[in-house]
């Protein structure tokens, strides 16, 4: 198969970027979205041009690295998918295909395809985590959780942090993101204790990176590859709420709550 | 009053008061819409209707306009500062996004907005205070509408906006309810069905009365 790509080519961060075009030729189909770029790049290094810079790392829609904006769409046009998990076969033959970085203020780009996603990195550590004792393991079953409750915390926790539903959002927000994380220990009694705090820190540090606020237009939930639930959101902005209306001056600290 | 400034100032805490003040405002629009209709048992039931809010019930009357205005302007504040906040949130924008999921209703949101804005201001100028009415008569309602929806332009751009209430309504009814965390977990979570009749059965029920003046049902 054969298709014009446009990408965005940037030095660094602080050059500007711009568009080029470049021909992918003789791809195969079952090549994945990644394995086209690979080929191009060695084409562009054959030539002693500079191969375009993308993070990937597992290549099997685990690890979150390969965000890029294919046509105007997050990952691509496969539902449910990564990037990496996108085959050439899913494009028809002779397209034009636009490739851009996340765009997000949050989300600086460092090089080409590459951008700087450690603001989630801060929103995980204002708080989530939890606080366990050490000592010996406790006893597997010693926490009974119900079956609802941990497919429901499970399919919260599939998040990758890959920032596609940032990328995807007209607001530029985070809230699926950090609602996902919120939830996955929201909804299981070992999150319970730091619960109300958790959200307070997590959604201020949310807020302090410049992310956008939810419409709920549901564009992220679309572009997730992981298919997380705009419920996420509901259930964080209820216990934001229940924080706020619980919290005591006194407990400003950074102790745990609830 | 720390919470309460830390709350406000979080881009969720706005969304929540846009939310409630959005539900006020539904609230309101309900139970005018039902006022309005008795338009249609005739001039002196809905005079009589009128008398009833600006006689005897004047203080109820007072404290809903205090709680109306308080909600719009918190709602106009928050809506405006979030617009902000959002559009910082992404500098240099994507040559092309393509929305997959986005509804007409939510992509119109703002701007219907600010329709409703300038719709709310003309409605009091023009039923309420009068002054862009040719000919208001105080405690005259029904002749007021019969004589304010006479000017075309003026029925048609009630229609316009009504339009663009069932819309505002649509997202509105469905995202607070998110926004607020009250929505049940849901396995098609931007289905709805509440909102759909809703934002009808509000804009249809307001439209009537200009509707019914222009084609001469009710004159
Ligand atoms: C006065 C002019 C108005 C403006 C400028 C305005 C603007 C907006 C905007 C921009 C949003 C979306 C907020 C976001 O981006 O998430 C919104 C949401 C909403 N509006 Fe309005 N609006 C107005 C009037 C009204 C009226 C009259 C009602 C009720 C009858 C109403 C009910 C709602 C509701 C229920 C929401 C959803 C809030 C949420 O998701 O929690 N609005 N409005
Ligand atoms: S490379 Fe790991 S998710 Fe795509």
């Amino acid at each position: 198969m054969n298709f014009t790509l446009k990408v965005w080519r940037q030095a660094n961060a602080k050059s500007a970027g711009r568009l080029e075009t470049y021909a992918a030729k003789e791809i195969p189909s079952d090549a994945s979205f990644l394995e086209m770029i690979d080929i191009v790049n060695d084409h562009l290094e054959a030539d002693g041009k500079e191969p375009i810079a993308f993070a990937h790392d597992c290549r099997e829609g685990i690890c979150g690295s390969c965000s890029m904006m294919i046509d105007g769409v997050a990952h691509g046009p496969v539902k449910g998918a990564a990037t990496c998990q996108v085959h050439m076969r899913s494009f028809k033959d002779g397209q034009v295909i636009t490739i851009e970085p996340w765009r997000s203020v949050a989300f600086p780009v460092l090089k080409d395809l590459v951008t700087d996603r450690s603001a989630f990195d801060r929103i995980i550590q204002a708080g989530g985590y939890i606080s366990a004792p050490t000592g010996g393991a406790r006893d597997a079953n010693e926490i009974l959780v119900a079956k609802s409750d941990s497919d429901s915390a499970m399919d919260a926790a599939a998040c990758i942090g890959c920032g596609a539903c940032v990328a995807a959002c007209p607001n530029g927000s985070a809230s699926l993101f950090t609602g996902a994380k919120i939830a996955h220990l929201a909804r299981l009694p070992q999150g319970q204790p730091e619960r109300y705090k958790r959200v307070e820190l997590m959604v201020a540090q949310m807020d302090d990176e410049h992310f956008g606020h939810c419409t709920l237009y549901g564009e992220c939930q679309a572009a997730c590859p992981k298919q997380i639930s705009i419920d996420v959101i509901g259930l964080m902005n209820r216990d934001y709420i229940v924080a706020m209306a619980t919290k005591t001056p006194d407990m400003a600290g950074a102790s745990g709550h609830g | 009053m720390n919470m309460l400034l830390t709350f406000w100032r979080s881009t969720i805490g706005k969304k929540v008061v846009m939310g409630v003040t959005g539900l006020i405002g539904l609230g309101f629009v309900i139970g005018h819409m039902a006022g309005n209709l008795q338009a249609f048992s005739g001039a002196e039931k809905l005079d009589a209707y009128g008398a009833l809010l600006h006689g005897p019930l004047h203080e109820l009357l007072l404290i809903a306009r205090v709680v109306l205005i308080a909600a719009v302007i918190l709602h106009i504040t928050a809506a405006y500062q979030l617009t902000m906040i959002s559009r910082a949130a992404r500098p240099v924008d994507y040559a092309g996004r393509k929305p997959q999921v986005s509804t007409l209703a939510s992509k119109t949101l703002k701007w219907g907005g600010v329709l409703l804005l300038v719709f709310i201001v003309f409605h009091i100028l023009h039923f309420t205070i009068g002054t862009v009415h040719p000919d208001f008569v105080d405690g005259k309602v029904y002749r007021n509408l019969a004589t304010g929806f006479e000017v075309k332009w003026v029925a048609a751009f009630y229609l316009v906006a009504m339009i663009a209430l069932g819309m505002h309504l649509y997202h509105g009814a469905w995202s607070s309810m998110r926004t607020l965390g009250l929505a049940r977990q849901s396995a098609h979570p931007l289905k709805r069905y509440l909102p759909v009749a809703l934002a009808i059965v509000i804009s249809l029920g307001f439209a009537v009365i200009p509707l019914a003046f222009l084609l001469g049902v009710l004159r």
